[in-house]
């Protein structure tokens, strides 16, 4: 494997980290509110809570690590998309902005209030939207290099087919994620009123979620014909794979079985699609203009970013293993046996 | 101006970085002074001092999400506002910001386990075990973020090639001559500052004594003679490191010294200036006015003896010169730096001498103000140093006018965030007041009391978490 392929999959791979962890946190929030706003979060909540509490930082982590490492990485990034995306991604930045601070606001501050939980569950929903449009922009068409500079064709995005079903997709993902971990998560606190609920939810949401897929799958076809030709040439069964594991992880919640299990097929599912749709993306960043094996940073560079990110690795591995014994796969803290011991 | 995406850009990125930079220094500072409160607690067996990293800790947690939301936008500004900046330089300074969002993510999952493992372990030590990686990821982050920023004002380790960088050495490039300085005088007057902000707090307590009782008295003054004598040591630190940073400004960057010191002509035997204004001759010179001029010690600042030459802004041309205003910045800096350290030495003396007493009113206001001034102090100093070396992003290499993005929105953006940083500072502000006003210092002490448990067997009930 040369350099800026090894590199290239360590941020695909830190990517699909924060895309489960922060799909997790993300629907937290909206189903935070929803149960708040109807009136059930008694049991559902104090669940969020217990969960997030300790993680929340961690999530954010992995998306700075992210920009950061692709930059690093491939510096022509930050030149195309940093100037193309100004706007949008500041938008998201202040939507994060809000959505972390009111988080801390509501749970380490003494204040109960509905308008922070709101605040918290919105931006869990516009956040997903906005950051997925990123992806649409990356398989071309938006963003122009002309004498003057770059520029980014916002408008077009805007009113862009299949950008739209990309962000439907974002969203109804992120729902169907999070309930199928709330779901694991509430039946190992042994809370049958929760399992219940977030069952029922997780259910509803596999539906939206297995349609808009397919329906983002066939869009390409006509949004960026070389992606979509990558994927034909032998690569659809990356995504192949992804429906059985769907079908399996859905079966398990409809038997009222293997909730663990069921999780792990979620994992497994999102795991050969975003695998799959990056494999098939390769070797572009940005279609046309950034393409790994021409925008590499010199080899010193990524040898020493490869090092420090093993070494890192050795540090964080432990570290986060220890985080999810205390907090995830320890029983009596998660059944709420065991105080949560907050300062 | 509005319209100027490199005037704009600079005033976004001002903004962002003099917002976060509150909540970075805390951030660096608070972990040590709660780790320590928890050392003397567990040694001593007292519970006032527990009590104190358990309060420290939870006005702490408020802090730090502030600080992880604008760590991020400004990590994510730079590629959006700077971009041919971070295309360059991502071939060099990539290395310490990558190695920077490591020592963040330690940072970050151990302040998780260590907010909510209170009381869950029998041995009192292992939490305290588990403080030491959050303090250690704290200063390790503004290790590395400091010596990108080192960089940016010395930049080594490569090779120039037709305009791009070639033969890239990251560990040059980290370990640059501007690095030792900057990281130490960061990381001292970060410790310092954190200091000063909780003792304020104590202070102000202490002023308006007739709310506390006896118990309530000893508390706050535990926290004072905790954070006072950290301020003290650091005081001392950050003073001679800021001497060493002299010596290096003169040596490297000899026009920002120039400027912040007003020196217009290289001489042996120079004077510091401070204070006074600047008046226009009409050969386009500049006088001073209305300063103390303190003879040799410019010299002496700049390298140690009366007789060492500094170089003045005249051998400097025009567009290579940092505007006049950073003097100051400087003297604002080193003004509130030697306060600091003089209200420390007196309350740490009088600590000592039975005829002194370290809680007069007085002693409690000069601490009750060292607050807020330890941290404009900070913001002082960041803009010295970042406006000092104007007109360079890159010191000798990239023009900050090269390296600005070419939208047309950022001033749009600079009103988005200046309105989500005004908020964000007043909600943190009156959240962190009522937490603590609706659970005061009396309360925790009654409880403690009353139940007669200690603190790492009591299971506290906040929140309703407990079954």
């Amino acid at each position: 494997m040369q350099i800026q392929e090894l590199g290239i999959a360590v941020l695909w791979t830190f990517l699909y980290g924060y895309l489960i962890v922060a799909s997790i946190d993300f629907g937290a929030g909206f189903f935070a509110f929803y149960s708040k706003y109807t009136k059930r979060d008694q049991k559902i909540n104090r669940l969020i809570q217990r969960y997030l509490s300790p993680t929340w930082e961690v999530t954010n982590v992995f998306f700075v690590f992210f920009f950061v490492g692709i930059v690093g990485f491939f510096p022509d990034t930050a030149y195309y998309y940093g100037t193309a995306l100004l706007v949008p991604a500041s938008v998201v930045l202040i939507l994060l902005a809000i959505r972390g601070s009111f988080y801390a606001f509501a749970n380490y501050g003494s204040k109960e209030s509905t308008f922070y939980v709101f605040l918290y569950g919105a931006t869990g929903l516009l956040i997903p939207a906005a950051m997925s449009t990123v992806l649409t922009v990356s398989q071309g068409g938006f963003i122009n290099e002309t004498e003057s500079g770059v520029f980014f064709n916002g408008l077009k995005l805007f009113t862009n087919f299949y950008s739209w079903t990309v962000v439907i997709l974002a969203i109804v993902s992120v729902l169907y994620i999070s309930a199928m971990f709330l779901l694991f998560y509430a039946d190992k606190a042994r809370d049958v009123e929760a399992v219940g609920l977030v069952r029922k939810w997780a259910l509803f949401w596999s539906v939206p979620t297995i349609l808009a897929s397919g329906l983002v799958f066939f869009g390409l076809k006509s949004q960026a014909a070389w992606h979509y030709e990558n994927i034909l040439a032998g690569n659809w069964w990356w995504f192949a794979a992804s429906f059985v594991f769907f079908i399996i992880a859905v079966s398990f919640v409809y038997l009222k079985r293997n909730y663990g299990l069921a999780f792990l097929m979620v994992m497994g599912q999102f795991f050969m699609a975003w695998f799959g749709y990056g494999y098939t993306h390769l070797p572009y960043i940005l279609y046309p203009y950034i393409d790994i094996n021409g925008s590499v940073v010199n080899e010193s560079m990524a040898i020493a970013l490869v090092i420090v990110f093993i070494l890192g690795l050795l540090l964080l591995v432990p570290a986060l293993y220890l985080l999810l014994r205390l907090f995830l796969f320890d029983n009596d803290y998660v059944r709420g046996k065991r105080s949560s011991g907050k300062a | 101006m509005f319209n100027d995406p490199v005037f704009m850009s600079r005033s976004l990125t001002g903004l962002t970085l003099g917002f976060h930079v509150i909540f970075a220094t805390l951030g660096v500072g608070i972990p040590l002074l709660i780790l320590l409160a928890e050392f003397i607690g567990i040694r001593r067996s007292d519970e006032k001092y527990l009590l104190l990293a358990r309060r420290w800790s939870r006005g702490y947690v408020v802090t730090v999400a502030v600080g992880v939301v604008t760590g991020t936008a400004i990590g994510l500004q730079l590629s959006l506002l700077w971009p041919s900046f971070m295309r360059l330089a991502g071939q060099t300074v990539a290395l310490p910001l990558f190695m920077e969002t490591f020592a963040f993510f330690f940072e970050a999952i151990f302040l998780g386990i260590y907010l909510y493992t209170w009381g869950r372990f029998k041995n009192p030590w292992y939490h305290l075990l588990l403080g030491i990686p959050v303090a250690f990821g704290a200063i390790m982050s503004a290790f590395f973020i400091t010596a990108t920023n080192a960089f940016m004002n010395q930049p080594i380790g490569f090779d120039l090639v037709d305009g791009k960088l070639a033969n890239v050495n990251p560990i040059e490039a980290i370990f640059n001559p501007a690095m030792p300085t900057k990281m130490a005088h960061v990381i001292t007057s970060a410790i310092l500052t954190a200091a000063f902000v909780l003792a304020s707090i104590a202070a102000f307590h202490l002023l308006r004594r007739n709310d506390l009782s006896h118990e309530g008295v000893h508390y706050h003054r535990r926290a004072l003679r905790l954070t006072m004598t950290v301020a003290l040591i650091f005081a001392m630190a950050t003073a001679i490191i800021g001497d060493f940073s002299g010596k290096y400004l003169a040596k490297y960057q000899p026009e920002k010294l120039a400027a912040a010191e007003w020196h217009f002509e290289t001489s042996s035997e120079a004077e510091l200036i401070l204070g006074g204004w600047l008046e226009q001759d009409g050969e386009g010179g500049y006088e001073v006015r209305g300063a103390i001029k303190v003879p040799y010690a410019l010299s002496i600042l700049a390298g140690g003896l009366p007789s060492y030459e500094v170089t003045g802004l005249d051998e400097f041309s025009i567009e290579d010169q940092p505007p006049l205003y950073v003097h100051y910045l400087f003297d604002g800096m080193v003004g509130i730096g030697m306060l600091l350290a003089l209200i420390a030495f007196l309350f740490v003396l009088g600590n000592y001498i039975r005829r002194l007493d370290s809680f007069h009113p007085w002693m409690l206001r000069a601490i009750l103000i060292g607050g807020p001034l330890s941290m404009l102090a900070i913001e002082l100093g960041w803009f010295f140093a970042e406006i000092g070396r104007q007109p360079w992003i890159l010191y000798g290499l990239m023009r900050t006018g090269e390296a600005a993005t070419t939208s047309s929105s950022v001033g749009w953006m600079f009103i988005l965030f200046l309105i989500l940083y005004a908020i964000l500072g007043t909600v943190t502000v009156s959240v962190l007041i009522k937490m603590f006003k609706k659970n005061p210092i009396q309360k925790e002490l009654d409880r403690n009391e009353k139940t007669g448990e200690s603190f790492f067997e009591e299971s506290s009930n906040e929140g309703g978490t407990s079954s």
